[in-house]
């Protein structure tokens, strides 16, 4: 082995540090919470500082590995931050920081008298580490363990004070991860067989010598898997129906970081996998289906947080279809995307969060004339709304202007009526962003809110003296640095896509990632 | 390297059997069918990964003919994790049955309501579409009556030009007569005259011709009656028609709406 780069023994860092703070954190359990949020946020923040080293020094070196209890590669299993990883590892680390900060003010671990104790900051802590080894994981079977760990603290804190429509939810999204993980299993001892290995880097240099077919069925299972996760139509029904009932903090970071896993996993298994594979016709169709279903959904809906959901799923679309372009320009507009739409989905729902503790709903049949009321929810709904459905210059309008520019270059009828797909898919979430905001927030009169059983049921149980109450300053500081960070994009957007451009030329390249992790030449 | 059929065989039962259960609405089922697939999955890594041999310890198995240690340790790993899901699931289950009493799966709130909100829109499609039938019914009627009206009132008018031709007929001929009379050089007395006794002779058929006119109009009086019975008849038959028709509307709109007030929603029981 050769000598490694002292930084490269921080690259477990952002998945060791939370898994053991959330183990302290269960030791304490339900007492010290001031202590408990203080070591939250001290872990967070910790892996904030790590990824950003960590994107440095990817970005300087070349991709980073660290052999986990020193084995070589193909025996042990390894940990590679090149700049894709680093660069996602970053948002979500800042991301989820700023969702840390939200619930401590929100403290909706003490507000939920029925959770029976403070389990929010474990499984939260859980499913960070998980995010952040299915990002950094450089074994097909690491990442399947990356998925649960994140999985099972996503389970816990979707389910969270056992209400019942959230058990309901969850039950949904329990079984459709199990199915996704089962299928993900299958897929591992088909390759496993197939090939012998399961660390990505020996993958990438055996799967060209299998026959077509195995190498078809491997992809396709794995694909499935990973679409499931990433909720690509027509496997994205179960999105909708989970997502809108677990508490906002939750919902903001499922909504910004779960998808993304799938997707960037996606991104992984085309670029080092299967370069060049068969299936980027599949993916097209997939993206266009999933752009144009989801947005019709989400115009249907007259929830905040479901409308939402469906515009998740809507923009999942594009970044498949970045990807489905298999060309640098592509992959780097969908590097872009994922960057762009984990801050932005996250901020709103916050600020969807933030709307059901001040007024009790997030139906905008029973909302209007919030704008008067609470003006910095209002700018802060509005602007993240107009970035997520690309008005220019924000960095929504500029990553669907990279992916168009990559569909126009790549050519073919298909791309080219994905570009046009995309466009639509953007008037309409205006459209449907625009009507929630004029109903809920611009409409002058409160309108009456209906008593039906339906209306009543939907309510989650939430602490009716909450709605009452100001809200925290702290809230509003975190959701408004979320805000600024979506917005920094712009100004940050020439660097950045050069980033995301040069991470895409690395991920095709496909050689830096083989070599770092395998230790030699070829 | 051979490969034996029957794990295959095994994994196969074991990952339809899970599927199957997987997809019922109650929990437990599904819970069932989490494990029974989780197993064949698990066997499937074992079978599919690596072939079979001796427990891979140095000192115990030489090693060209141990089993791969790696698809063992892979299995054990999914083992621990479907385990912990299980748990996670059984605390579902539980907590299902605590809060609602059964262990099937309810549908979402909201997408109750806009599945009623479309059906509510099907139901207003249908009434306006009932409507319009209806409306298009009564022209249909008005127009058949008005047509019938019209008839009517044409027969008449030939019946009354027929009349009015036959007496200016009559009256020709009299003119006639008198002028031959003034042409044979008679004076006016005595065509006076002649008129009368013509008149006495001919009283039998004048009487004869007026009594023909009497039973004209009498027929044509008598039929117009008939015709404004038969009319009469005929708007009250349109009349109960129009009610008839008017309830069935109703009744069907009340049907339908009653089975939207009582069912909501028939995809809600489950699958029961």
């Amino acid at each position: 082995m050769e000598p490694s780069l002292p930084v490269e023994s921080l690259i477990c860092v952002p998945v060791l540090l939370p898994l053991l703070a959330a183990g302290v954190k269960l030791a304490i359990g339900g007492r010290l919470r001031h202590l408990q949020s203080v070591i939250s946020l001290v872990t967070l923040g910790l892996s904030l500082a790590v990824s950003v080293v960590l994107l440095v020094a990817a970005e300087s070196h070349g991709p980073l590995v660290t052999h986990l209890g020193g084995w070589p590669s193909p025996i042990g299993i390894c940990l590679v931050a090149d700049r894709l990883s680093t660069l996602v590892l970053v948002v979500s680390s800042a991301v989820t920081f700023c969702v840390m900060v939200y619930s401590v003010a929100n403290a909706y671990d003490q507000q939920e008298h029925d959770a029976p104790m403070a389990i929010f900051h474990p499984a939260f802590l859980v499913m960070v580490a998980g995010v952040a080894d299915a990002f950094l994981s450089g074994d097909l079977f690491n990442l399947f363990v990356a998925f649960e760990l994140l999985l099972s603290g996503s389970y816990v804190l979707l389910t969270f004070g056992g209400t019942e429509a959230r058990i309901r939810a969850g039950a949904t999204y329990t079984l459709m991860a199990l199915v996704s993980s089962m299928l993900f299993l299958v897929a591992l001892a088909v390759t496993y067989g197939a090939t012998g290995t399961l660390a990505l880097a020996q993958l990438a240099e055996r799967f060209p010598q299998l026959p077509e077919q195995v190498k078809l069925l491997v992809e396709l299972t794995l694909l499935l898997a990973f679409a499931i996760k990433a909720a690509i139509f027509p496997m994205s029904a179960w999105l909708p129906d989970s997502y809108p009932t677990a508490p906002a903090p939750a919902t903001a970071v499922f909504a910004g970081l779960l998808t993304k896993v799938g997707v960037y996993s996606i991104i992984r298994l085309e670029a080092l996998l299967f370069p060049g594979g068969p299936v980027s016709t599949l993916l097209m169709w997939l993206a266009l289906a999933t752009m144009l279903v989801g947005v019709l959904g989400a115009v249907a809906q007259t929830d905040l947080k479901r409308m939402l959901s469906f515009t998740l799923v809507s923009h999942i679309g594009y970044m498949v279809f970045g990807v489905a372009l298999s060309t640098r320009a592509g992959m780097a507009g969908a590097i872009f995307y994922v960057v762009h739409h984990i801050t932005v989905q996250t901020s709103l729902f916050l600020v969807a969060g933030m709307v059901e503790r001040r007024t009790g709903t997030t139906s905008v049949t029973g909302l209007g004339g919030l704008m008067k009321a609470t003006p910095l929810i209002a700018v802060l709904f509005f602007v993240p709304a107009m970035n997520l459905s690309g008005i220019p210059p924000m960095s929504g309008f500029l990553g669907k202007l990279l992916l168009v520019q990559a569909g126009l270059a790549a050519g073919g009828w298909l791309p080219v009526t994905l570009v046009a797909a995309g466009l639509v898919t953007s008037l309409l979430t205006l459209y449907s962003v625009a009507k929630a905001w004029s109903r809920a927030f611009w409409s002058g009169v409160r309108a009456e809110r209906v008593g039906t059983v339906v209306e009543s049921e939907e309510d989650t149980g939430e602490d009716p003296t909450v709605t009452t109450t100001a809200l925290p300053a702290a809230l509003a500081v975190s959701v408004t640095a979320l805000v600024v960070l979506g917005l920094s994009f712009t100004v940050l957007a020439g660097p950045l896509s050069a980033l995301a451009e040069r991470a895409a030329s690395e991920l095709m390249a496909r050689e830096p990632y083989i070599t770092a992790v395998l230790g030699r030449q070829r | 390297m051979t490969v034996s059929l029957v794990p295959f065989l095994a994994c196969f039962m074991m990952i339809t059997t899970g599927v199957t259960l997987l997809l019922e609405r109650s929990l437990v089922r599904a819970l069932a069918g989490v494990v029974v697939l989780g197993n064949g999955v698990n066997l499937l890594i074992l079978t599919a990964g690596s072939s079979a041999g001796g427990s891979p310890i140095l000192g115990v198995t030489p090693p060209a003919r141990m089993a791969d240690p790696l698809p063992q340790a892979m299995v054990l790993t999914a083992i621990v994790i479907t385990m912990g899901m299980t748990a996670f699931l059984l605390a579902l289950v539980h907590r299902t049955w605590q809060l609602t009493g059964t262990d099937e799966v309810q549908d979402d709130t909201e997408d109750r309501r806009v599945r009623l909100r479309s059906r509510r829109g099907e139901l207003g499609d249908a009434v306006r579409r009932r409507v319009d039938d209806y409306r298009r019914l009564l022209v249909r009627q008005r127009a058949e009556l008005a047509n019938l009206q019209a008839e009517q009132a044409e027969r008449e008018r030939l019946q009354e030009a027929d009349l009015e031709q036959r007496l200016a007929r009559v009256y020709d001929e009299l003119e006639e007569w008198m002028r031959q009379g003034r042409e044979q050089g008679l004076s006016e007395e005595e065509l006076h005259r002649r008129f009368e006794e013509v008149g006495l002779r001919e009283e039998a058929r004048a009487g004869d011709n007026l009594a023909r006119i009497e039973e004209l109009r009498d027929e044509h009086a008598r039929r117009r009656g008939a015709q404004a019975a038969e009319e009469k008849e005929l708007r009250r038959k349109l009349r109960v028609r129009q009610r008839e028709a008017r309830r069935q509307m109703r009744a069907a709109i009340r049907e339908e709406r009653e089975r939207q007030a009582l069912a909501q929603d028939p995809d809600l029981e489950g699958d029961g």
